[in-house]
């Protein structure tokens, strides 16, 4: 059996209460990735999930367990693995293109000055914002400064990107736009990407499974949703795909109705479910009830 | 209606009109008698009375200094482009050794807690310490009065900066220090391309507050140690009862610190960035 891309096993994190006792955000976690796959993680507030995502980048410790990633432990941050955090985290004292080519410069310390900058340039035109490069972040819009933190992340080529909530702060249409951005340069770069939201319909449009956590404390990764909807994708599309919808109820049931409960498998991996197996075929004009595929997804809650 | 910056300049120049106007008559000489009696005549007709300078005679008197202010004509008789140069010389001096052992030590206290605490206590008790009560001890441990003048400089100014780095250096975001420990820098490169930056403007004002006080320092000091300075040449012209050239010399201590505050200002300006 070939050892997976990144394997997380039995991370916990706990925290001091407050008074006097111990609090444990989550427990147990154990995850696999795939080079190459797009995963979400779902949650409510308050289950870890940014937590976990910072012990991936190195940024937070784990009370227990461990990440391994290429058969090597992660410990402490690395270039290896990119972070786009939701507050941008851009330096404003920086140009849109001087914030890139920083990144850029720490990833490849023997660059010339030429190819960086040429390199940089590219990232950028990728998110569309050739014209805004010579702008320091104050002067760009939320969803501006969004792109270039997520062209600051891909321009340095990392193994495993980490994106925590990259959209939250973001309105709907804007954030629409730039989903539909990040479909496409992840369709052109295959990037493995590990990625916090709590949207919904976010995560089916970009993931290929999508991790279920059940509420903290003591918070477990519960299920793995499988998105059996081919790529490439697209937001004004995706709606037709009766793939979507049952996938879509698959999910908000959980969260509305079950995240309180959900248990992983014994073994304490997720499980692993696919709500619209069988009917992933984009159909045109295929728009029929699907009765059978209900009662089949109902089978799965059970 | 004319804009708002010349309605302001015109009423800056008609008050200095109404002060100097109401200066220059409250100041008059009263008038000659008739006869002098031969006391007055012995003393040149002079009133007993002394009395401040009008601003028409300081007036006269700046025109003299300032069409050559660097004359030297020995010990006691220093055009005051010289006397400025020599106190901003000290005021420069004090104050780059004063930067020199801040500002590393500002990043030092504010990155590591532990010095924070360490060093705290010390800072407290050294900051409120006037800076002239540094000078006896100065005069006898460096046995030199101009080092002596230049150590209070250093002492003075070393708080504010001090302080005002190691808060900056405290208080820069998380996020843009995660962000250089994602990109792998290590831990000079992270304080000179991301903390230095982030923490600069609240570093340019520590060091502004300081050099205006080092500006206000140096004359005090200058008064206590003597020979050169514009400090100095204050003192030097109430002994000499010479009020002209005292009023005069405390307009130039105020342009000459109102140059450096703007030249830190600029400074500033160049370092602020806007989130």
């Amino acid at each position: 059996m070939s050892k997976p891309f990144l394997e997380v096993d039995g991370l916990s994190k706990v925290y001091p209460d407050g008074q006097g006792g111990e609090l444990t955000v989550f427990e147990d976690i154990r995850f696999a990735l795939e080079k190459g796959e797009f995963v979400c993680i779902i949650g409510h507030s308050g289950c870890g999930k940014s937590t976990i995502l910072n012990v991936l980048a190195g940024l937070d410790e784990a009370s227990a367990g461990n990440v391994v990633m290429n058969g090597k432990e992660v410990k402490g941050p690395g270039l290896e693995r990119g972070v786009v955090f939701q507050n941008y985290s851009l330096l404003p004292w920086k140009t849109a293109l001087n914030n890139i080519v920083f990144a850029v410069k720490a990833r490849w310390p023997g660059w010339s000055k030429e190819k960086v900058r040429e390199h940089s340039e590219r990232y950028l035109k990728m998110v569309g914002l050739e014209h805004a490069m010579n702008r320091k972040p104050s002067q760009l819009s939320g969803g501006m400064r969004q792109r270039v933190s997520i062209a600051r992340a891909f321009a340095t080529q990392p193994e495993l990107l980490l994106l925590d909530e990259p959209f939250g702060a973001l309105d709907a249409l804007t954030r629409g736009v730039i989903q539909d951005e990040l479909v496409k340069i992840w369709e052109e770069t295959r990037q493995t990407v590990f990625m916090i939201t709590h949207d919904v319909d976010e995560a089916i449009l970009l993931s290929d499974r999508i991790f279920l956590m059940s509420n903290g404390p003591n918070a477990r990764i519960a299920e793995s949703v499988k998105v059996d909807i081919p790529h490439p994708r697209a937001r004004a599309t995706i709606f037709q795909n009766p793939a979507y919808h049952k996938t879509r109820d698959y999910l908000v049931d959980f969260l509305v109705n079950r995240s309180g409960s959900a248990l992983p498998e014994q073994d304490g991996s997720p499980k692993v479910v696919e709500p619209a197996k069988g009917i992933a075929q984009p159909e045109p004009a295929a728009a029929e009830p699907e009765t059978k595929s209900e009662t089949a997804a109902r089978a799965v809650n059970a | 209606m004319a804009s708002l910056n010349i309605r302001a300049a015109l009423l800056s120049v008609s008050f200095l009109i109404v002060a100097l106007g109401l200066w220059e008559m409250a100041t008059q000489p009263p008038e000659a008698q008739t006869g002098m009696s031969e006391y007055e005549m012995l003393m040149g007709g002079a009133d007993q009375e002394s009395r401040v300078p009008p601003p028409s005679a300081v007036i006269k008197l700046a025109w003299a200094e300032l069409s050559n202010p660097f004359y030297d004509a020995g010990a006691n008789d220093k055009g005051i482009g010289i006397q400025l140069a020599y106190s901003v010389y000290r005021v420069l001096t004090g104050y780059l050794a004063a930067m020199a052992i801040a500002l590393p030590l500002g990043f030092l206290i504010g990155m590591s807690p532990l010095m924070y605490k360490a060093l705290n206590p010390y800072i407290q008790v050294l900051r409120p310490i006037s800076p002239l009560a540094w000078m006896p001890l100065a005069l006898f441990i460096i046995q030199d009065s101009d080092a002596s003048a230049i150590f209070v400089i250093f002492i003075c100014s070393i708080w504010p900066m001090l302080l005002n780095t190691a808060f900056g250096v405290a208080n820069v975001r998380q996020d843009w220090v995660n962000v250089a420990r994602t990109h792998e820098l290590g831990p000079i490169k992270t304080a000179l391309t991301v903390i230095l930056p982030a923490a600069a403007p609240t570093i340019l004002t520590g060091m502004r507050i300081s050099i205006g006080i080092a500006w206000l320092v140096i004359v005090a000091a200058e008064m206590l140690v003597g020979g050169t300075g514009i400090g100095y040449y204050v003192w030097n012209e109430w002994n000499n009862l010479d009020l002209a050239s005292v009023i005069f010399s405390i307009l130039m201590i105020g342009v000459v610190g109102m140059l450096l505050d703007l030249a830190l200002g600029k400074a500033q300006k160049l370092v602020e960035y806007k989130e």
